[in-house]
């Protein structure tokens, strides 16, 4: 944690916990389905169901979902917007397990593309994401990050490094989380720089690749 | 270069060691931990006291009600307040504490604030530290170092504490805030190092163990007034740190102490609304 994290973020109240980190959230689901979102389903856990309505937690993760960042003073009216545009949204309290007590569940179909992730909002806009299509991952939302679901096959990290290296991007960290049922692997890659966005096709054309994803920051500088 | 627990004292030896203010260590700090250039953070921060002055002049201007109705509109009735002489003090006592108001009910009404440390504490460092600016002709790179001196405190506080009322009460984020502005002040009105650490005691002593009670869960009651209690206490103790009080014990010493004090305290005096003011049961017009 930095000075300018002590004194910031710049964010539409009233709580860093309840509303900022829960646009980052939904700012973080609609870029990881990477596409127009068409219909959202969002499951609140602990203090998120708890006191969120009145900390316009709902608003805020629908605001991410239009891809707004915390410090739009048009979250307070995001209710009426995605309205507006037609999104079909739901909101109801779920029981998420032994999690952080400010966390959610999204479920967030587009016209292609469907994906199901959890994140908690761990105190001062930061975000902790911990699972995506039913993997475990570990991801703040701060770097760039790629993703991509695989089969379990030897040589694809290398394979996967090297273009990123082409690309003259530094990985800042690496997981590769492995389902030991479907034989699938998830690779969760956070970046330095945001690389072009040609890397999502060099990387498809690998063999084998299910789905290459590539998320900004959520954390818009400020 | 900098150890993984800093300490005020720490910051306080470098200050004196080579006769800056206080600013300029903690912004090499920040240089450090952010690898960003200091003229960028520099222009980082200013863009947040824009945004804190936006606020200060929003809350004025317009009442601001909040969805629950808990929040109605003071910052503007005391701007009328003052507008019409009745100030008890000097009218600039009284716009602080207006100014604190007017940015905590604009993040309580879902406007734009800067949270520093947190959103439920927004209102202390921009109602002391701008408002004291503008009064004392303070030119804004000083204003903007002061906020960085601030910012500084919040960090020691953030390792060695709590900045969340969750995990430590009112006292960690209302109280933080305080210390941090009185902190600030001191180095803007050109007291030494030394006086910023006695004005840190100073304020975190007097709400050592203020409890986080939110009426109905909301960053509203008591979170807005409370505000005005830490931009007044941060006025108070700059002004006897500047005076020349000094504080028996270390701003390290009461900072841990503080932390301590929020770790003892019982879950329902932490954010939960399951104690204090947040048991009242509330009126039926609510």
């Amino acid at each position: 944690m930095g000075i300018l994290d002590v004194i910031g973020p710049i964010m539409v109240g009233p709580s860093s916990s309840h509303t900022a980190g829960a646009c980052r959230i939904g700012l973080f689901a609609k870029k990881l389905l990477g596409q127009r979102a068409i219909s959202a389903n969002f499951f609140l856990h602990g203090s998120f169901s708890a006191t969120g309505e009145g900390h316009g937690t709902p608003l805020a993760l629908l605001a991410g979902l239009m891809g707004w960042s915390p410090e739009d003073t048009r979250i307070q009216n995001a209710m009426k917007i995605a309205n507006k545009s037609g999104l079909d949204y739901k909101f109801s309290a779920q029981d998420l397990g032994n999690v952080h007590p400010n966390s959610v569940m999204i479920q967030l179909k587009g016209k292609s593309n469907k994906v199901e992730v959890c994140a908690s909002s761990i105190g001062g806009g930061q975000i902790s994401v911990w699972s995506i299509d039913g993997f475990a991952v570990e991801l703040n939302g701060e770097n760039p990050t790629l993703l991509v679901s695989c089969p379990d096959r030897r040589g694809l990290i290398a394979s996967i490094s090297s273009i990123i290296a082409e690309a003259q991007i530094s990985i800042a960290a690496m997981k590769v989380h492995r389902n030991i049922f479907t034989g699938k692997n998830m690779m969760t890659i956070e970046l330095d720089n945001m690389p072009p966005l040609s890397i999502i096709d060099s990387i498809n054309n690998l063999t084998n690749i299910d789905m290459v994803r590539l998320i900004s920051s959520v954390f818009s500088g400020t | 270069m900098f150890q993984e627990s800093t300490t005020f004292q720490m910051f306080l030896e470098q200050a004196n060691d080579w006769q800056v203010p206080l600013h300029n260590v903690f912004l090499d700090y920040e240089v450090t931990v952010s690898k960003r250039p200091r003229k960028v953070l520099w222009e980082m921060m200013r863009s947040r006291i824009d945004v804190m002055q936006t606020s200060i002049n929003e809350g004025l201007s317009k009442p601001q009600n909040s969805r629950s109705g808990l929040i109605r509109g003071d910052a503007n009735l005391m701007q009328g307040w003052i507008d019409s002489g009745h100030s008890l003090l000097d009218p600039l006592f009284s716009k602080i504490i207006a100014s604190a108001l007017a940015v905590a009910e604009v993040n309580a009404c879902m406007g734009r604030i800067v949270a520093a440390p947190t959103a439920g504490s927004c209102g202390v460092l921009p109602s002391v530290l701008i408002t004291l600016a503008h009064h004392k002709k303070i030119n804004e790179d000083e204003l903007i170092g002061a906020f960085f001196t601030a910012g500084g405190i919040g960090i020691v506080i953030e390792q060695r504490a709590s900045l969340s009322g969750a995990a430590g009460g009112c006292q960690a984020e209302v109280g933080s805030a305080s210390a941090m502005a009185a902190g600030g002040l001191v180095e803007m009105l050109g007291g030494s190092p030394d006086q910023v650490g006695h004005a840190i005691s100073f304020a975190l002593t007097n709400v050592m163990g203020l409890i986080c009670d939110p009426v109905l869960g909301l960053v509203e009651v008591p979170c807005a007034k409370r505000n005005v209690l830490g931009a007044v206490n941060a006025v108070a103790c700059a002004e006897m740190a500047l005076s020349g009080q000094k504080s028996i014990f270390s701003a390290d010493a009461i900072i841990e102490t503080m932390g301590k004090v929020g770790r003892k305290l019982p879950e329902e005096f932490r954010e939960t609304a399951k104690g204090g003011i947040a048991t009242i049961p509330l009126p039926d017009k609510f």
